[in-house]
């Protein structure tokens, strides 16, 4: 199954979200921001880091490459999309997920082992996780903090869209500890930890992060 | 003010030119005026000025550092050595791995974001210009005491800007070290190191040859930050008295490096440059001058063409500008329409600016106007060198007398148990997430180990898990001490933190920090230093790949204490192998080497106020015994951790609270020495009991002393008669203090 995943200038995960794919049996597809063909793949990734430097606003730029113009009518026919970290950024300011990412309440960029829990498992990306499991990926940002007003937060959570919480001590100060989100479809997914750095307990926490990226390759195969 | 060009200089040898002001002295400049045989253009004397500073020229340290060169030991590793941007090492499979360690410390100071910022972009692209990936950063650092209030201004900058730095552009920040001394509070030291991967047939050379090849400046557009940097700031003592300085640090664009980075790669992918250099210190007068040099001498540059972010620059600030996140490559025209392009794709600005010549002189001019014509070599290479005069200080015979040895020592059980928690709670030794968290470890997704472990582990191939693991160190209060002996144990420590992952050391560098070279006392701490990493270096059997001396260190007369800070490469056939200070379940716990009675220059002392002494015994021969002991038995070997800062008490309780378990431990002889002496080759271990007699059987044959300490297991650290402290305190005591120091 072939799987994009989006370069960026200053995109920094992804040759990890490449990785990932590839581990969960994948075929990870470069798709380059600058161009709109999406090379007839089943699904895109938008990779973590600081895209076009994170200037005017994390994502905010990102958001009206060509690439975007492509990705945005794709996802909303419902074509598997999994931003992380800045990808989940970039999702947000495409109006793909509600809501926004603000600056940690430690005004610090963190980076740390992040247990976080599994809420829904009915998404593109989430359904090789059982209810409630809990694991633990790395959480590094700077701007992770999940923000969004009172009604929307209502809707997510009536409506099944919390893909993950934090576990403990809420690391950047998001609301109901949302660690990651999804559409009302399922198939755009957002999330703030890093998944694509917990593929192998080597190089990482644990290698359960692997299951968002097997949740849709196997599915689709 | 007009233009002055080579034909007007000729013509007005009497014009009062302001050679003091840029930091160069009388006869200094009257050696210009003879090589060039007139007065020298207002822009060669800026070029002259910043490349014959002490930061680019080493004309203090020069007539020492030449024992690397002398003193080398035969090594098949070597690829290139001293003298390009980094030092290359062969580490198998065809890869090849450079590293560099290089200080930003006054701009630190100064400015700590940008600082410490734009050093971490200098070291990067000096070992982007290699040919290299850069896959891995470490950060000594050191700065005054914990608690005084600069320390709050500067420390939490300087962390800052390594992360907000290193974070963008993709290269994991993976070690260093944090140590606090009073000797700091006015010039903290931030060294930055790199690690880059490439093939061999990759390696790139700073050297521009080919008459015809163009010179392409590419990156960042040319403004006005960091104007005499290197002149003004880098060789100049901080006094009181002076106005502040802030214009001449750099200001840094990890986002611009970042692009920078993957277009360099690309373009080294399809071998498009004959050779290449990044601008760091100095700018553009370094760049053409050491590509020149390195090549046949003769280069042609318009000046007038490279673009510009402030438009009013003169050709002088131009040429001297230390605008970040610029590069300079010698490309045949051939391969130019491609270079070009591959530049366009990654939106980077791209621009000739001039071309190799067959003559032997940097000619560069401004509008068709010539303004430099120079022999390129007397800019880069044949600065003045300088055999400053260096002498024992006439206390340090008093300061060697008075040893911490004869200090009043803790006995009780209540006594050494406080003494363990204010150790275990001192800043030095507490517990260094609040800083390693602001760092991103993870990007790449090669990460075996980092800080807190000994030493980094990086994998560089993920096929058949070759990898590199590198540690730098360095206790400032040992150097004091004894500079040569205190290097050999900076070497000896570095050496070790690399071996107890199971990895075999392969290299040096080093970042050379010390006070002013103008100081006798300071020159001979300095040669001391030099000759005693030469001699260890060629004891060892490991080449030094490369370094970086950073003088002047001091406010008013008082110098830091003199930093030599080691680093160590190593090479790991298997990362998956690698040992950490983290075990699981029950274990024995095994110390490696022999406990001696010192304590001068260590931890307990240094809590206690006192500095005096002789630094620890060191015995290179002995650390390699026991590095090749862990590699061969690291099947065996659950955990491995360095004694170093804080001997065994330190080194049992970090490697207890990593393992989440406590202990029950007996110690034979006197407990205080046995727990506080940092007697140096000493490794602590865990072994599976099944394991311990084998290992220990091992350890004999290898002639390496072992004693059985005890334990693990339960949630206390029982030492058996001695004392009892629950593994959660310690942990808390272990905590608090970083965080409660510097949250804001």
């Amino acid at each position: 199954m072939r799987v994009g995943v989006v370069t960026f200038p200053g995109t920094l995960d992804d040759h990890d979200a490449a990785r990932a794919v590839k581990y969960a049996g994948g075929e990870p597809v470069s798709l380059w921001h600058g161009d709109t063909d999406l090379k007839d793949v089943a699904g895109v990734i938008l990779p973590g880091g600081f895209s076009y430097g994170d200037y005017l606003r994390c994502g905010a730029i990102a958001r009206f490459s060509p690439i975007m113009s492509s990705i945005i009518p794709a996802a909303e026919n419902g074509l598997p999309v999994l931003g992380i970290c800045n990808g989940f950024q970039v999702l947000c300011e495409s109006h793909l997920l509600p809501g926004a990412l603000t600056r940690n309440v430690g005004l610090h960029f963190l980076c740390r082992d992040q247990e976080i829990e599994i809420v829904n498992t009915q998404s593109a990306w989430s359904g090789d996780f059982t209810r409630g499991q809990r694991i633990t990926i790395p959480l590094k940002n700077g701007e992770g903090s999940y923000q969004c007003d009172d009604k929307t937060l209502q809707e997510l959570e009536e409506n099944n869209q919390v893909i993950a919480r934090y576990v403990g001590i809420n690391p950047n100060g998001s609301r109901n500890a949302i660690a990651g989100i999804t559409n009302k479809q399922g198939n755009v997914v957002g999330i703030m930890p890093h998944p694509e750095h917990a593929i192998d307990a080597l190089t990482g926490p644990s290698a359960a992060g692997l299951a968002f990226f097997t949740s849709l390759v196997r599915a689709r195969v | 003010m007009a233009l002055d060009t080579v034909g007007i200089a000729t013509n007005s040898p009497d014009t009062q030119q302001p050679w003091r002001e840029l930091g160069l002295k009388e006869d200094e400049y009257q050696r210009i005026r003879e090589i060039l045989n007139r007065r020298p253009t207002s822009s060669e004397l800026a070029m002259y000025s910043v490349m014959w500073s002490e930061h680019c020229s080493y004309k203090s340290s020069k007539v020492h550092l030449r024992q690397f060169g002398e003193k080398a030991p035969k090594s098949d590793a070597l690829l290139v050595g001293i003298g390009e941007n980094a030092g290359v090492v062969d580490v198998g499979q065809g890869y090849a791995v450079t590293f560099k360690v290089e200080s930003h410390n006054h701009p630190s100071f100064i400015e700590p974001y940008q600082g410490a910022a734009t050093g971490v972009g200098g070291i990067v692209r000096d070992i982007l210009t290699m040919g290299a990936r850069p896959v891995a950063i470490l950060d000594p650092l050191r700065f005054g005491p914990a608690d005084a209030p600069d320390t709050k201004r500067v420390l939490p900058g300087v962390i800052a800007g390594i992360g907000g730095y290193g974070n963008c552009i993709g290269v994991p920040t993976v070690g260093g070290e944090v140590i606090f001394d009073k000797s700091y509070l006015g010039n903290p030291l931030v060294n930055a190191l790199c690690v880059g991967v490439m093939k061999h047939e990759d390696i790139k050379l700073a050297k521009a040859s080919g008459a015809g090849n163009l010179v392409v400046l590419f990156g960042a557009k040319t403004g006005g930050d960091g104007i005499g940097g290197v002149s003004v700031l880098a060789s100049e003592t901080f006094s009181e008295k002076k106005p502040t300085k802030r214009p001449a640090v750099q200001v840094g664009d990890p986002f611009t490096e970042k692009v920078l980075i993957e277009c360099s790669l690309e373009i080294f992918k399809e071998d498009l440059v004959v050779g290449i250099q990044d601008l760091g210190g100095a700018g553009l007068s370094c760049a053409t001058s050491e590509l020149a040099s390195a090549g046949t001498g003769g280069m042609r540059i318009e000046l007038d063409r490279v673009p510009l972010r402030d438009a009013n620059l003169s050709p002088e600030e131009i040429l001297m500008s230390e605008s970040q996140e610029r590069m300079c490559a010698i490309v045949p025209p051939a391969k130019i329409d491609r270079f070009l392009e591959i530049c366009e794709k990654w939106d980077v600005v791209a621009t000739v600016i001039g071309e190799v010549t067959s003559g032997e002189h940097l000619e560069i001019t401004w509008h068709g106007e010539l303004i430099v014509d120079v022999p390129p070599r007397t800019v880069a290479h044949d600065g003045p060198v300088y055999n400053r005069p260096y002498k024992r200080p006439e206390n340090q015979g008093d300061l060697c007398a008075d040893a911490a040895e004869n200090l009043p020592r803790p006995s009780s059980e209540a006594e050494l148990a406080e003494t363990i928690l204010k150790i275990i709670s001192s800043p030095n030794m507490a517990d260094k997430t609040w800083i390693t968290e602001q760092y991103d470890k993870y990007v790449q997704g090669n990460t075996v180990a980092a800080g807190p472990s000994d030493a980094a582990v990086i994998r560089i191939d993920e096929e058949s898990f070759l990898g590199v693991a590198v540690a730098t160190d360095c206790n400032g209060r040992f150097c004091k001490l004894d500079p040569y002996q205190g290097t050999q144990l900076a070497l000896a420590e570095a050496f070790r933190n690399v071996a107890v992952t199971g990895a075999k050391p392969l290299a040096i560098t080093n970042c050379l920090n010390f006070g002013s070279p103008e100081d006798p006392g300071v020159m001979w701490q300095f040669a001391e230093s030099v000759r005693a990493l030469a001699d260890g270096a060629l004891e060892m059997g490991l080449p030094v790949t490369g370094g970086n001396v950073s003088f002047y260190n001091q406010t008013g007369d008082v110098a830091i204490v003199p930093t030599p800070v080691i680093g160590i490469l190593g090479v790991i056939d298997d990362v998956r192998k690698a040992i950490s200070y983290k075990f699981t379940g029950a274990k024995e716990l095994i110390l490696l080497g022999e406990t001696l009675e010192e304590l001068s220059g260590g931890e307990w002392a240094d809590g206690c106020g006192h500095l005096g002494g002789v630094p620890p015994r060191v015995n290179l021969q002995k650390e390699i015994v026991l590095a090749d002991f862990i590699h061969a038995q690291r099947d065996y070997i659950a955990a491995a951790h360095d004694l170093s800062d804080g001997g065994l008490a330190v080194a049992l309780i970090e490697m207890l609270l990593q393992s989440k378990t406590g202990a029950t431990v007996s110690i034979h002889g006197d407990p205080f020495m046995h727990l506080f002496s940092e007697s140096s080759g000493r490794i602590l271990i865990a072994v599976s009991s099944e394991d311990s007699n084998y290992v220990v059987g091992k350890a004999a044959d290898a002639g390496i002393t072992t004693t059985r300490l005890g334990k693990s297991g339960g949630e206390n650290l029982e030492i058996s008669g001695v004392l009892s402290l629950s593994m959660l305190h310690l942990q808390e005591a272990n905590q608090r203090t970083i965080p409660a120091l510097f949250n804001a």
